[in-house]
């Protein structure tokens, strides 16, 4: 099915274009112009070149917050993916199941992102938190503001319990929108449930599943408010992901120059993997359809 | 209005004027002789668009590589980005 | 047998998934000295004084009316504009549509913390600051290109040959969009409008920069609890509550859009 070649489409466009534009190039440009100069006072700027740049880049904090960064977000992508799918396979097709399910899967992502932070520092707590006297009184030592690993498991598990519901209900709309016929075709031939869900339901989901990933790998390389209320980025530089880092040195030392030159190289680091994710994932099994 | 709190700069100023002419251009080059999807050397097929910003993101990775790694000035990496932006948009 | 299963582990999966927000309910209906002082599993002398005060202290439920107020109009100005987008980006191809359509996207990408001072100087010259349509217009940003991906999504699934029957029969295109194409998907509209409350309701970091009293959401208001005998755990879990449920409504009613399904994308 050819779309139609119609260049007056633009104007349906024109709107989008006009509300995203002014509230997106202005600011780009704003920064672009911060990260080439020192802000000595308001109005008042000397042109540096590319200083902040080489500044940012030769950070060795900031690379360790990078690789933590990856570390987090791969994480995050590793186990809330299938775990999604998972849930979204054993959830039910009819009945009154249907809406307890879709409406609870929805409440943690309605909550406030700081104050998912604060509800799990209390959760959390070992002397008023469920979470964190359950732990405790199976005689293990737990202690989010002191260790670094397992400050790294509670942001963890705040984050799994936060945003898998997001992937969740996408697969479960994925799922859902895939005609019985290709059920009973395959029932018919005897497959097993594995290729069922290799060759069927996974190829059927993979519009939804791309708006996943790309939501899920942004918003955790993004990850800001959750982590900067439960943890504050420690303890020592241990959760210290990339944007707490830059606030740190945007609000903390005053550095607006290195910190636009850090969030353009941050903004240019999410546009090439999310490129690369997109391209993939568009072109995966463009070949094997069926 | 007032636009100070934007702090221009000729050299920024002049930045996003290429590159606002080169989308322009681009564009008429579109109109005037609409590109064929093929596929050489990158690994997907594209269209001259997605040659273009392939080329420009590239670009911007070959500049910060520079900075972060020579302490040569930026003017030199300049010629290489463009060569590298011919490459991509002639053979890619 | 392995449906049994299946079931069991979803239950115990929403189980854990309750359990953090049970504490909240639960700490919503003790006194903070009562928080403070013992692990309870089930409030043992349950008080409604946090949701009474929220309800009758009006910066706090004024805080909950802005919030609710600037995501509406986020959440109509993002349809209003997307749907036609989304058709075009459905129904023709044009010069630039891909890419168009990825630096819609790329707008979710830029890291908010730096990218906040310009948006405060932009909104303060165009006079905006403090006023519920400059959060919503802020919150565009990452709900337009969404609505727009959904959308052509659900457009894409509806089969071409109705737009040409109806074009054939003498419809204008803007008639024909209004009065056939969106009820054809109005699921589609409703899941958007789901995910763009959704996503509009939890920001914070704009909502809070462009505001200063009379639109500031309720996510900045809870920031206040913190007084100087420490947080106000209570007051605090009773709002975290509140901000459930208008979310919970949306997604009530647009639950069976939900179980329908979408594919997005031509499958």
């Amino acid at each position: 099915m050819e779309k139609w070649e119609n260049n007056k489409a633009w104007f349906l466009v024109v709107p989008v274009l006009a509300f995203v534009a002014f509230s997106a190039l202005i600011p780009l440009m704003t920064v672009v112009n911060y990260s080439v100069q020192d802000i000595l006072a308001p109005g008042e700027s000397v042109f540096v070149g590319t200083e902040w740049f080489k500044k940012v880049l030769h950070d060795y904090r900031l690379h360790d917050a990078l690789w933590r960064q990856f570390l987090f977000s791969g994480l995050v992508l590793l186990i809330e993916m299938p775990l999604g799918i998972l849930i979204a396979l054993a959830m039910p097709k009819k009945g009154w199941g249907v809406s307890f399910s879709l409406v609870t899967l929805a409440l943690p992502l309605l909550i406030p992102w700081n104050t998912i932070g604060s509800i799990w520092i209390i959760f959390t707590r070992p002397d008023i938190g469920l979470f964190g006297a359950a732990i405790n009184s199976l005689g293990l030592a737990f202690d989010h503001t002191r260790r670094p690993l397992d400050a790294w498991i509670t942001l963890m598990l705040m984050e799994v319990w936060h945003w898998t519901p997001l992937v969740a209900l996408l697969a479960y709309a994925g799922l859902r929108a895939i005609p019985e016929m290709y059920y009973q075709a395959a029932k018919i031939d005897g497959a097993s449930a594995w290729s069922t869900f290799r060759y069927i339901q996974l190829p059927k989901m993979r519009g939804v599943l791309t708006i996943a990933l790309l939501l899920r790998f942004m918003d955790s390389f993004l990850i800001y408010a959750e982590p900067f209320v439960l943890t504050g980025g420690g303890p020592g530089d241990a959760t210290t992901f990339l944007s707490i880092y830059l606030v740190k040195i945007a609000t903390g030392q005053f550095d607006l120059g290195m910190a636009s030159a850090f969030s353009l190289i941050y903004f240019l680091i999410v546009l090439l993997l999310c490129f690369v994710f997109y391209q993939v994932l568009q072109n995966v099994g463009k070949g094997a359809r069926i | 209005m007032k636009l100070e709190w934007m702090y221009w700069t000729p050299i920024t100023a002049g930045f996003f004027i290429i590159i606002a002419l080169m989308l322009v251009g681009m564009g008429v080059w579109e109109v005037i002789a609409p590109s064929i999807e093929r596929r050489r050397f990158l690994p997907i097929s594209t269209t001259r668009g997605d040659r273009f910003f392939i080329g420009l993101l590239c670009s911007a990775y070959i500049n910060i590589a520079w900075v972060g790694l020579t302490d040569w000035s930026l003017w030199f990496a300049l010629p290489i980005s463009i060569v590298w932006l011919v490459i991509v948009m002639r053979f890619g | 047998m392995k449906g049994k299963k299946k079931t069991i582990a979803l239950a115990v999966y929403f189980i854990l998934l309750f359990l953090p927000i049970y504490w909240m309910l639960n700490m919503s209906l003790r006194t903070n000295a009562d928080i403070l002082s013992t692990l309870t599993l089930y409030p043992a002398d349950p008080t409604w004084k946090n949701y009474i005060k929220i309800f009758t202290d009006s910066d706090w439920y004024s805080g909950f009316i802005n919030s609710i107020i600037y995501v509406t109009i986020n959440t109509m100005i993002s349809l209003t504009v997307a749907l036609p987008a989304a058709y075009a980006f459905s129904r023709y191809t044009f010069i630039g549509d891909k890419h168009i359509f990825f630096w819609l996207l790329s707008n979710r990408m830029a890291p908010a913390a730096v990218f906040l001072l310009p948006f405060f100087q932009l909104y303060s010259t165009i006079g905006l600051i403090d006023t519920y349509i400059a959060v919503a217009l802020a919150h565009c940003l990452f709900n337009v290109p969404l609505a727009v991906w959904i959308l052509e999504g659900f457009m894409s699934g509806i089969p071409r040959e109705i737009d040409e029957t109806a074009f054939i029969d003498g419809y204008s295109l803007p008639r024909f969009f209004v009065t056939i194409f969106i009820p054809l998907i109005r699921a589609g509209v409703g899941v958007t409008a789901f995910f763009c409350f959704m996503f509009s309701w939890v920001e914070l970091l704009f909502a809070r920069t462009l505001t200063v009293t009379s639109a500031k959401p309720i996510g900045a208001v809870m920031t206040r609890t913190i007084s100087a005998t420490g947080l106000d755990w209570g007051l605090m879990a009773a709002a975290g509550v509140l901000t459930i449920v208008p979310g919970a409504l949306v997604i009530w009613f647009v639950r069976d859009y939900m179980a329908k399904g979408f594919a997005l994308g031509r499958v």
